[in-house]
């Protein structure tokens, strides 16, 4: 490799702000054509990073080198300019606009008295996409393209230019195992054009599976590259948080319960249909299958978001109707949402408020809410939860995904429920906090709590699952014990494939 | 955004520039005409304000609950001619409370608009602005209302009195002041509102009754609108159909100069009261250096969008961004 021109080079970059040495100085090299991890817990530094590479802050110390000539990124659109491309986590496209226009945004091509050339627009379009083999064209409007196909888009757009590096953020945070297929093709065409692709990622599985090299980020400070090959996850990870981690399950030993929820022939529209299942007390049963497989909305409908259309939901044995998430809670059925920022929590909010804001109303004295009340809340499920926050006062907008997701949940344990839901219980939270949050659901199971637990990573759901309920496009495929489960055949029954035997 | 936060002046400026800008106001003023300072001139300032501060503390509540009030000058004169208008015909103690069932219909509407229908506030009450507008003058005929026994009545109270040497229009406004400070930071309806400006869809996931809430807030909105009409309409025992024209624009800009944040989530009501008095004590200020009373458009204007742009960037930790 060291005779090859880096396609990017970092060197002793420093970035701060007041208080804080965001980047201590952090040199890395992405070699053309290879695949190069950049790996960090939340905090670490590579979101600033990356906006220094982006052009978006400038570095107080260091140098950037394109092929080892030094350069300055003044902006995002310079940082396009020479080459280096970012593929973002969050989607920045115009829903109203054709895939196209938005591929070619800002820079069109023009006919004579600056008319669009529409035919050039979607020729142009459409062999870039034919690259990337996607099944949809340059017309079609991009509010209706899946979150995956909209980021086929994105990817395009980066493919207008020559790029020398691409850098692809939490890329697969959304995305199906089907649709990380794809995704994967696509990073590999990229590799052996000769691109550098820098892949920032918490999923373990993903980076030993594409990447080349890894390189770690802790606390502002680069920790060292290791190549994928030659380590594993358990080095990783100490190499991310300074220790080591125990990775592997642990068991824990219960007796599962009387029924504490049973749902039968439940549908609501065209999101799910004849969805029959129980959850007993002291069990995790978890939910897998592709986005839009009706799993979120099966645990909306429960939390009262949904009206169903048919079937009925039953408690203890007793049938209910729910018609608002304050029924739900009344019932004892709590959710901690797929989207912590957008749905768990008000980010401009303190930690308390945010915990106690289910039950605010009841935790008062006279007509005023009661501070001790709500402070003993918090305090409890602070110690519980191990929450790390400089107090209750914190505005839950700054604490770490991890803690923040501890709020959500810590919000839910203090109402006592029956049955909690708990969807995507770890995006976007960093390996250390994942481990913790997976242990909090087996140990919640152990103290009684009857627990449904809605995931995208198969790993987390055969992690934490006693059972496992396999959708595919609104029906329930399969159901698996902890003991029968196999990858394969869990993949088969999310893509729809019929098991050889009836389950 | 923390990351971005700029030290030093910028910085300062953007978190407190209205408080620096206050002062440096205050004092210019005082320096340049003394009487700026006098206590008689002060007491105006603040009696003066107090209708607007009145209908300034219903909409701290809409606007802290992520909507906008904009129907509340239109709505203060339907509820003046109103109460106007019925004194003669059944008496003040029958003519308050009826005022007070009308303007509170009205807010009841626009909260099920904008809290159960979830139409946009902007729309719904700028809609209503004209609307109310178009009411009062049916409801008029587009005559002035007089009180016609204006010596044999004890309406005048609201607006004239004075307890201890303290205008009516004062304390009213420091009681419903304080009544509503202590509803909004600390009971649960008020815990509620901020939760619900703050992320209306988090609100709902934690089981927050958000179109509740929202209506409630226009209830409070169109509750204080009422008594500021109460307030104008006792003080001048008469009235043109027009007399709380533009006057939601001022009562949008205190709330705003208080800090309330235009996005929802964010302000107090104390913060509200500070904004209310540092847009009388500039017009008044204005007033003394001899400016047109029109003029007075302009300046509101000003701190309007000087306001908007210093939230922004206390948002954003910097007074101009690349970014957002």
């Amino acid at each position: 490799m060291t005779d090859k021109t880096p396609a990017l080079r970092l060197e002793g970059i420093v970035k701060t702000f007041p208080g804080v040495r965001a980047l201590d100085g952090v040199s890395f090299t992405v070699m053309p054509g290879e695949v190069h991890a950049l790996m960090g817990e939340n905090g670490a530094g590579k979101s600033t990073l990356m906006k220094v590479l982006g052009g978006i802050l400038a570095p107080n110390e260091g140098q950037i080198f394109i092929e080892e000539q030094p350069t300055i990124m003044s902006s995002p659109m310079n940082a396009k300019e020479k080459g280096v491309v970012f593929i973002h986590q969050e989607l920045s496209l115009a829903d109203e606009l054709t895939v196209a226009e938005n591929i070619f945004l800002g820079e069109l091509p023009r006919k004579s008295f600056g008319r669009v050339d529409w035919t050039t627009l979607y020729d142009q379009t459409n062999a870039i996409l034919k690259t990337l083999n996607v099944g949809f064209d340059a017309k079609k409007r991009v509010g209706d393209l899946s979150i995956a196909n909209q980021q086929m888009v994105e990817i395009a757009r980066a493919l207008t230019v020559e790029p020398r590096a691409v850098i692809f953020d939490e890329p697969t945070a959304s995305l199906t195992d089907a649709e990380k297929v794809v995704l994967f093709k696509v990073i590999e065409d990229l590799q052996s054009r000769g691109v550098g692709v820098i892949y920032i990622s918490h999923r373990m599985e993903e980076i030993f599976k594409i990447t080349d090299r890894i390189s770690v980020l802790r606390d502002g400070q680069y920790r060292g590259t290791l190549n994928t090959s030659e380590t594993n996850e358990e080095e990783v990870t100490q190499l991310m948080i300074g220790r080591t981690l125990d990775l592997s399950r642990a068991e824990v030993t219960h007796e599962t319960g009387e029924v504490a929820l049973e749902v039968r022939s439940l549908s609501c529209g065209e999101l799910f249909e004849d969805v029959s299942f129980t959850v007993r007390r002291g069990e995790v049963v978890g939910f897998y299958g592709l986005v839009g497989a009706g799993r979120t909305e099966i645990a909306e409908t429960l939390f009262g978001l949904r009206e169903p259309s048919s079937g009925t939901i039953h408690l203890s044995g007793e049938e209910v109707r729910i018609h608002s998430p304050a029924d739900a809670i009344r019932r004892g059925i709590s959710l901690v949402p797929e989207d912590r920022k957008g749905q768990g929590l008000i980010l401009g909010m303190n930690c308390r408020d945010n915990m106690t804001l289910p039950q605010v109303s009841n935790l008062t004295a006279g007509p005023f809410v009661s501070d001790g009340a709500e402070v003993a809340i918090f305090d409890q499920y602070r110690d519980k939860l191990d929450i790390r926050t400089p107090g209750w006062r914190q505005t839950v907008g700054n604490l770490s995904g991890g803690n923040q997701q501890k709020i959500v949940i810590g919000k839910w344990l203090s109402m006592h429920p029956e049955v909690l839901i708990v969807d995507e219980p770890t995006r976007g939270i960093d390996v250390g906090s994942k481990s913790e949050i997976h242990n909090l659901i087996r140990e919640l199971a152990a103290q009684g709590y009857a627990v449904i637990v809605i995931s995208s990573e198969m790993p987390e759901v055969l992690h934490v699952s006693d059972r496992i309920i396999a959708m595919f496009a609104g029906k329930v495929m399969r159901e698996f014990t902890a003991d029968e489960v196999t990858e394969d055949s869990l993949i088969q029954a999310i893509s729809g494939i019929k098991p050889d035997k009836v389950a | 955004m923390a990351e971005l936060t700029k030290k030093g002046l910028a910085g300062f400026l953007a978190r407190q520039g209205i408080l620096v800008a206050f002062a440096v106001f205050m004092i210019a003023f005082a320096v340049a005409n003394p009487r700026f300072i006098d206590i008689d001139n002060v007491f105006g300032v603040i009696r003066s304000s107090a209708i607007l501060g009145v209908m300034a503390l219903g909409v701290t509540f809409v606007v802290i609950g992520g909507n906008l009030d904009l129907s509340v000058g239109s709505m203060m004169s339907f509820s003046t001619i109103v109460v106007l208008d019925l004194h003669d015909k059944i008496g003040p103690a029958l003519a308050i409370p009826s005022m007070f069932a009308m303007t509170m219909a009205l807010g009841a509407f626009i909260g099920i608009l904008v809290g159960y229908l979830k139409l946009n506030s902007l729309i719904v009450t700028l809609g209503m602005l004209s609307a109310i507008h178009g009411l009062t003058l049916t409801y008029s005929g587009g005559k002035n209302m007089d009180i016609a026994d204006k010596e044999g009545t004890w309406f005048a109270v609201f607006g004239q009195g004075s307890v201890a040497g303290v205008p009516m229009p004062i304390l009213m406004f420091a009681a419903l002041a304080i009544v509503l400070s202590i509803v909004l930071s600390k009971t649960p309806f008020g815990r509620k509102v901020y939760a619900v400006g703050g992320n209306g869809i988090a609100a709902t996931f934690s089981g927050v009754p958000r179109a509740r809430v929202v209506f409630m807030t226009y209830l409070v909105s169109s509750f204080c609108v009422a008594t500021a009409g109460l307030i104008q309409a006792s003080r001048s025992m008469g009235s043109q159909n027009t007399v709380g024209q533009g006057l939601e624009l001022e009562v949008l800009a205190a709330v705003i100069l208080g800090g309330a944040s235009l996005l929802g989530g964010a302000g107090t009501i104390f913060k509200t009261v500070i904004g209310v008095l540092i847009l009388g004590f500039i017009q008044n200020g204005l007033l003394l250096m001899g400016l047109a009373f029109y003029a007075q458009y302009v300046v509101t204007w000003i701190i309007i969008i000087l306001a908007v742009w210093l939230d922004i960037a206390a948002k954003r930790g910097a007074l101009w961004s690349r970014i957002a």
